[in-house]
């Protein structure tokens, strides 16, 4: 991270004046005891207090504090619930945290023209609970979603495990009201199926806080289905597992989920969870979704794919209880995988097709680099989460855990990948940039920014290699 | 009446480097172009400067069915994609619509055209528009430069998503070269209910009851006193989907189309068939379906037909209301077909949305020389 501006820390009792004036007592934090809080999120690795927390009620009250920054110069680090794997929400000691915590109330249930309309400070989960009664659900569930906000899911444009039938956050958005830098609120998209201009509310979902904050929104819900059931299939080899996640796919059958777990994972969970996995190279998990006829007809689709290519074991559940107790092992994985030590998860995605090849190479990077890793992640849409093990207080362990990430990270955009499916790139995958974009592809992504962001004071350090943002931020700091 | 299209040249580059180059020759001159794919979908007659296609740069570079994934060149033909897609059980899911009936004009769509109409049919409301399957693209900006973003996987939050904003930008953010689309099953089985005789409230009202189920209706549209719902599913979910929402709709009479008249009746929704051959302004009204209704009813008593799709969410209106009267009415409403109307075909935006939008462009195109006072104002 860069250095602090020792200027912007001089005149620290100023910006607090400045933001208490027009905010609430209890909305802005300085004392030290307190911002350390929010010195890290997920990424816990990285950690510095921010020099103040603005903790608003409304949308006015977030404008009042980005104007206020903006005119003091002060960087703002926008803050969901700190569920970030990426660092998305990491503090520079210079920075004011703005956090949609308290943005919490739902605004409007509408069924009949099928939206919800929310402050983004309240969770992900807790969407989806709103609408239960009505039998209607928000269909993003990140495996963070008991914690994770809407502001957070809509700046890192979020997954999770049903995503394959139902997309991601920006695939169930439909509005935003934002907040410029500047303080100026904007409106994008809206409850109807839009937009008719620029799609900007599609450029800002999954900007991760370089271009505005977003503090409600409205979202598309679904009809809850009438039921959905998974199959687990385990295979000894991990080709075979790969190519019946292709063969799954094309026979026209479109699951809900496919799961991966690698045999690493398997034993851990095992071990943790008594999941009763069988002892194999690979298993899958492969959740559909309709009427108890629907499922049948589906999982007996799935069974003849997999029976095509000898499995280990095909187990269907036939009840709740059966189908809970095949995903308790999947749910607990990283649970699991925590009791084995430290890890530090990753997120790259390769096209189906290439997850064998992808996933023998990262067993002989995890020789090369000496470190192990256990594989479990969603197979239909090709999203990685390799978890390197390895051993905080062991001098250098996590320094050679990162090298062996940024090596995976790199292999997966070489086989026609990306570096992040859905975690971000935050402070974490900055620096691997350059490996997915050429010069120009990002200059063209920093004009952007520099579009909503005139001053550079949005989310300071993230996303954005440093010396290819340095001349940007030069240029910004004369305005 | 639209002013006699002024002789002006036609640019075919054959390449993406060829086209780089002839954009950065534009943009040294200060020169405006009329970009098109095929130019069958939005009218630019009205437009300064030679007209670019890019029909010329064509082709499929990869298909993989096992990974939902289609990557082609822009001036690829739209139905040599979907034969292709069909081949293998699926298509672009979005359904998009074929424009020259209504517009009026011969060409060829192409897959380029498509995405920077952010064209997306009757099965936009459960699949999503088609932003929401462009997984990448490459695209020449207004100084010549070729730049890309994405990439060609389903899952990639890496860095800013600038296919969000090609998508609809209609050419005035950069020419596209190339995109990369998720396809998706095309689910086998299909029919179709007919409700006849129904108000425009009514069909709404029925619209929002079938989308409130989880039989996954893909279809919602109404027009001239008949509201239609479009179910499709995969062996026996067909059946059951069908019988589930009959059972819901009871007891009013239905009319039951099979798969191959759902084909056709469908195309011809999709396609406007019903405001083909017509002279009058078209319009395009994005609204809450509950707003629907009155939307409706107000055009109307300006003269003219309206009908419905997306479940309400979508009002096509043709007719002979002033541009002044009908956004009056609907604030967003574009203008599809001129019909001798002169004005912007897009509605104004917010001051500071506008604003946002005026800084992109400048950045996207410096010279404003992509599709000049096509979106801008």
């Amino acid at each position: 991270m860069p250095q602090p501006d020792a200027g912007i820390l001089a005149r620290a009792p100023q910006i607090v004046a400045a933001l208490r004036e027009v905010l609430p007592e209890d909305a802005v934090i300085w004392d030290p005891e307190e911002t350390r809080a929010y010195e890290c999120d997920a990424l816990t690795a990285y950690r510095c207090p921010p020099l103040a927390v603005v903790l608003p009620r409304t949308t006015e009250e977030v404008a009042a504090a980005m104007r206020i920054c903006h005119e003091m110069r002060v960087p703002v680090v926008p803050r969901g619930a700190g569920t970030s794997l990426a660092g998305g929400a990491l503090p520079t000691a210079d920075s004011v945290i703005i956090a949609t915590l308290r943005l919490r109330e739902v605004l409007e249930i509408n069924t009949a023209n099928r939206f919800i309309r929310v402050q983004t400070g309240v969770t992900n989960l807790s969407v989806s609970a709103e609408l239960e009664p009505q039998g209607f659900f928000y269909a993003p569930d990140p495996s963070s979603q008991l914690a994770c906000t809407i502001a957070g899911n809509i700046a890192m444009n979020s997954g999770g495990a049903h995503c394959l039938k139902y997309g991601v956050t920006t695939n169930n958005l439909m509005g935003a009201t934002v907040v410029l830098p500047t303080g100026e609120v904007v409106e994008l998209g809206g409850p109807e199926m839009g937009p008719t201009g620029l799609d900007l509310m599609g450029l800002l979902c999954g900007s991760e806080g370089q271009l505005g904050i977003v503090t409600e929104a409205t979202l598309r819900i679904l009809p809850r289905p009438e039921g959905a059931r998974p199959v687990l299939i385990g295979f000894d080899g991990a080709e075979v597992a790969g190519e019946c996640v292709a063969r799954i796919i094309r026979s026209g059958v479109l699951p809900v989920a496919i799961e991966y777990m690698d045999d690493v994972c398997l034993r851990a969970v095992e071990a943790f969870a008594h999941a009763g996995y069988p002892d194999c190279a690979a298993v899958l998990i492969v959740e559909v979704e309709g009427s108890p006829a629907e499922i049948d007809h589906q999982i007996a689709r799935i069974r003849e794919i997999a029976g095509a290519l000898n499995p280990v074991e095909f187990r269907e559940s036939r009840n709740a209880d059966e189908a809970m107790a095949i995903w308790k092992g999947r749910k607990s994985a990283f649970g699991a995988m925590g009791r084995l030590g430290d890890y530090i998860c990753l997120d790259g995605t390769v096209p189906v097709g290439q997850l064998p090849y992808t996933l023998k190479m990262i067993g002989e990077l995890s020789r090369q680099h000496g470190l192990e890793v256990a594989n479990v992640f969603h197979a239909g849409d090709g999203n990685m989460h390799p978890l390197i093990l390895f051993n905080a207080n062991k001098p250098g362990d996590l320094e050679r855990a990162e090298a062996f990430g940024n090596d995976i990270l790199r292999l997966c955009v070489d086989v026609g990948g990306c570096l992040t499916g859905e975690h971000g790139v935050g402070i974490e995958k900055r620096d691997l940039m350059g490996k997915q974009y050429d010069g120009p592809d990002l200059e063209i992504q920093m004009a952007v920014k520099d579009v909503f962001d005139p001053r550079w004071l949005l989310n300071p350090a993230k996303v954005f290699p440093l010396d290819a943002s340095r001349p940007w931020r030069e240029e910004a700091a004369t305005r | 009446m639209i002013p006699k299209t002024p002789s002006r040249a036609g640019l075919n580059p054959a390449s993406e480097a060829e086209l780089g180059a002839l954009i950065a020759e534009r943009f040294a001159a200060r020169q405006p172009l009329r970009l098109a794919g095929g130019g069958t979908r939005v009218e630019t007659g009205h437009l300064p400067g030679d007209t670019l296609s890019t029909a010329a740069i064509s082709g499929v570079v990869t298909y993989e069915p096992g990974e939902m994934t289609l990557i082609a060149r822009a001036g690829t033909p739209v139905d040599q994609i979907e034969a292709m897609l069909a081949a293998e059980g699926q298509a672009l899911a979005f359904e998009p619509a074929d424009m020259r009936g209504v517009l009026g004009q011969g060409g060829t769509p192409t897959i380029g055209g498509v995405v920077a109409a952010n064209a997306s049919g009757p099965r936009r409301m459960l699949a999503g528009a088609c932003r929401d399957h462009l997984l990448g693209l490459r695209f020449v900006d207004g100084q010549g430069r070729v730049l890309k973003n994405g990439g060609r996987v389903m899952k990639n939050v890496t860095g800013l998503d600038l296919g969000k904003l090609f998508c609809g930008a209609h050419g005035t953010l950069g020419v596209l070269t190339e995109v990369a689309l998720k396809t998706l099953p095309h689910l086998p089985d299909r029919c179709t209910l007919g409700l006849h005789g129904v108000t425009v409230e009514e069909a709404v009202a029925i619209f929002s009851a079938a989308l409130a189920t989880p039989f996954e209706v893909s279809g919602a549209a109404f027009r001239d006193g008949t509201a239609w719902l479009r179910v499709e599913g995969l062996g026996p979910q067909m059946d059951y989907r069908r019988d589930r929402l009959l059972a819901l709709l009871a007891p009013r009479e239905t009319e039951l189309l099979d798969a191959e008249a759902t084909l056709a009746l469908w195309r011809g929704l999709r396609d406007l068939a019903h405001f083909a051959g017509l002279d009058a302004p078209l319009w395009r009204v994005l609204v809450k379906p509950s707003d629907a209704p009155a939307t409706v009813r107000a055009l109307q008593a300006l003269g003219g037909e309206a009908s419905l799709d997306w479940g309400g969410g979508l009002v096509w209106y043709c007719g002979p209301g002033s541009a002044q009267a009908v956004r009056q009415v609907a604030p967003h409403a574009t203008l599809l077909r001129r019909g001798g109307l002169t004005g912007p075909a897009f509605p104004p935006e917010a001051p500071a949305v506008a604003r946002l939008s005026a800084g992109l462009r400048q950045r996207f195109d410096p010279a404003g020389i992509l599709n000049p006072g096509l979106m801008d104002q």
